[in-house]
């Protein structure tokens, strides 16, 4: 963490470690093939003494594979590296300092994309050994278990409150206020479930956060568990996630070893046991109440609410239902103090936001700021415009039920009350990008497409309102019809997306009409008949 | 849907007895089973029905809800291609098209000579470099044509070798 250069540079050679990642991203941009390639160099020259250690990414995704070198001076960054720079980048002089190379980025706690971050969720996150259970402790791991040991459940519960934390699953609903329902329910089997469906598309901050740094969701569900008075715990994990699943299992299994988990943890007269379920492959499975029927081993179908999952929630016991960042956001206010996190952040909105850029996004990757910050801001100093270097034209935010916003809305600062006040959500964090060449009538089309492949089925304006939407959607944009006939199929819509928002149980069906409408309100000529190849003028 | 043979019924039975205790054992008995014999043959359902004490149909109505189980063997490779907005933005509409052209199937359908199984998958978290699809285990991003092209030779560059 230290990147101030200190007097004496010299590296003790046990330290001499040498960084590639195993984040899924960096996987696909084939960090596997230059660990290889570290492998071989390491075990053909003993004398640079070095380890290889795999760890999760930093987030800045087109610089990877990216490939790091502590040095005294803190640790050095080279990328994107392919597997025939690697012989070049590694020697002796390597773990001194920066070195003059193409692909020296210099330290990588300096590059301005990281620096400028506020990262308390995903402070270990590219920094750790993911499944290292010391290598967290030394980077102040399980300092929060260790202070929650020493309280009630209440003093837990009312830290929690005091931080401010709103669910980052979407609905924002205050963390502390649920974990108090279940604290409140008589003592019974209670259950922690952690929400890793992570089903938005342009999302991946629970992922990246359980390959790179699982341990403190590990942590964060032991205190959750403390804080309610439940011993068991489920993380439910999509099944599109192997390699979130193969860490969280070696982690899970290395906190056991080390007293972490299982009977008396720590020594305390408290137990917790925690599971990896996989989904799979239903989004609407990431709906709380449909999570938990599938736990118990049904169809995913929602269930109306009341009852609260707090107070009937897994197998009919009182449940705390939390997304992964929620959860992995509480050692840190137990650590640091609920105050501490309450600082950051703008209105009601409090603490840090880990946002995820995706689409067509020149530096795509995950950015941990303090709500508050604009899209603008994100889009182009953290974004850099679009990959495709062509002028952005819209934006969806929040996952496939989140609203696109042209432009004109891109100086909205990130906290959930400006959002909804635009019809908008902030949801997870995702912000998906789209160049001039987006069709948005497409765009309208598949957000009801989406909604008929994933309804559950249980409520009719979303099971087939969504199938309905497609057919009127392609009304309006067929040539075969005149002037009446089109406006004609736009009420229609507007009735449609009107019975879909008040006649759905859950947001599936009630929120699908947010980028259909925002996509006509803002896009409208992308609706008029034309031509398919005029579009990207 | 299809059945399988003795040796499967022995695997499926021993997945059973390991898995039946757990509470909510339907899924973890499912996925071992898929992981095992690559889908779930009908004659594993009056098995996994008895085990966990319900009826054959919510057996099936399990398996049926769930996108990611099937019923049907697959190719020796599943194809999963993301089809999120994220990935919409980077060109995947055109890329499935490209796709389905040059495996001569549509998505839920496998090749005539069973080498590939093509999958629809709703984001695969890959979203920072996409188009994303996944094979197997492996998540593959920034796709294109050629790209593509290069994975399925490094798939079975023999069987192509045949055709
Ligand atoms: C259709 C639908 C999909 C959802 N998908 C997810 C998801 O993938 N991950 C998640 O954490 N929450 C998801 N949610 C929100 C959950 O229902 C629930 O609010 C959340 O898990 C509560 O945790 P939190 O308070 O920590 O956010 C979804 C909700 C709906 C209606
Ligand atoms: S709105 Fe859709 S997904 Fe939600 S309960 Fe109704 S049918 Fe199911
Ligand atoms: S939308 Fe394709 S990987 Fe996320």
């Amino acid at each position: 963490m230290n990147h101030s250069p200190s007097a004496d540079s010299s590296m003790p050679l046990a330290a001499r470690k040498i960084y590639v990642s195993l984040d899924t991203t960096a996987r696909s941009k084939g960090s596997d093939n230059i660990a290889t390639q570290v492998d071989k160099i390491l075990s053909s020259q003993p004398d640079l003494a070095a380890t290889l250690v795999r760890n999760g990414s930093r987030g800045m995704f087109w610089l990877e594979p990216l490939l790091e070198i502590n040095t005294a001076k803190g640790r050095v960054a080279y990328g994107p590296v392919t597997p025939k720079d690697v012989s070049d980048i590694i020697n002796q002089q390597c773990f001194d300092d920066v070195v003059e190379h193409p692909l020296c980025l210099g330290f990588t706690e300096e590059l301005p994309w990281f620096k400028s971050q506020q990262r308390l969720t995903f402070a270990r996150v590219g920094i750790i050994d993911p499944i290292d259970v010391d290598d967290y402790i030394s980077h102040g791991g399980f300092v929060g278990l260790t202070n929650a040991l020493a309280k009630t459940p209440q003093q837990l519960v009312d830290e929690v409150k005091d931080s401010g934390l709103r669910g980052r699953g979407g609905a924002a609903f205050p963390t502390g206020i649920k974990w108090q329902t279940v604290l409140d329910e008589p003592e019974q089997q209670k259950y922690i479930v952690c929400n890793a469906d992570e089903g938005d598309s342009g999302t991946f901050a629970d992922r990246m956060l359980m390959e790179g740094d699982p341990l403190v969701l590990v942590e964060g569900m032991i205190i959750a568990g403390l804080s309610v008075g439940a011993n068991q715990g489920y993380i439910y994990l999509r099944s599109e996630y192997p390699q979130a699943q193969h860490i969280l299992n070696q982690a899970i299994k290395n906190a056991k070893a080390a007293g972490y988990l299982g009977e008396n943890i720590c020594g305390s007269e408290h137990s917790f046991h925690l599971e990896v379920r996989l989904g799979a492959g239903a989004y609407i499975c990431g709906e709380e109440t449909s999570l938990l029927e599938s736990l118990e081993g049904k169809r995913g179908l929602v269930r109306a609410k009341p009852p609260l999952p707090a107070i009937e929630g897994l197998f009919g016991q009182p449940t705390v239902v939390n997304n992964v960042i929620s959860l992995a956001s509480v050692p840190y206010i137990l650590s640091h103090g609920g105050a501490s996190y309450r600082d950051f952040g703008m209105g009601r909105s409090r603490g840090t936001l880990p946002i995820q850029l995706a689409g067509n996004i020149a530096q795509g990757g995950l950015v941990e700021l303090a709500f508050g910050i604009t899209l603008n801001e994100l889009l182009q100093q953290y974004g850099n415009g679009c990959k495709s270097k062509r002028a952005m034209r819209s934006v969806q935010v929040g996952g496939p039920l989140g609203a696109y916003l042209p432009a004109e809305q891109w100086h909205t600062a990130l906290d959930y009350e400006e959002f909804a006040s635009i019809g908008a959500v902030l949801g997870h964090g995702g912000i998906v990008a789209f160049d001039d060449t987006v069709d948005m009538a497409a765009q309208a089309r598949f957000a009801m497409e989406f909604c008929e492949v994933e309804s559950c089925g249980k409520c009719t304006p979303c099971r087939i309102g969504s199938v309905r939407g497609v057919e009127v959607i392609d009304k309006i944009i067929s040539t075969d019809n005149d002037e009446q006939q089109r406006q004609d199929s736009v009420n229609l819509l507007h009735d449609l997306c009107d019975t879909m928002e008040f006649g759905s149980l859950c947001a599936m069906g009630g929120m699908t009409p947010f980028p259909v409408r925002s996509a006509l309100k803002y896009f409208p000529d992308d609706f008029l008949p034309q031509p398919s190849t005029e579009k990207a003028q | 849907m299809a059945a399988t043979n003795e040796q499967g019924l022995l695997q499926i039975a021993t997945i059973i007895e390991q898995h039946q205790s757990l509470p909510g054992a339907m899924l973890p008995i499912l996925h071992a089973i898929q992981d095992d014999l690559s889908f779930i043959p009908s004659n594993a359902l009056p098995l996994i029905a008895k085990a966990l004490n319900v009826s054959k149909a919510e057996v099936h109505g399990v398996i049926s809800f769930y996108h990611h189980f099937r019923s049907e063997k697959p190719g020796t490779h599943v194809i999963e291609v993301c089809r999120g907005e994220s990935c919409q933005a980077m060109g995947s509409r055109a890329l499935e098209q490209n796709i389905k052209q040059r495996l001569a199937i549509d998505y839920h359908q496998t090749s005539k000579d069973r080498q590939y199984t093509l999958e629809p998958v709703y984001c695969l978290g890959n979203c920072a470099c996409s188009p994303a699809m996944r094979i197997g285990d492996d998540i593959h991003g920034e796709l294109d044509q050629q790209k593509f092209e290069q994975i399925l030779e490094s798939l079975n560059t023999y069987s192509l070798e045949l055709k």
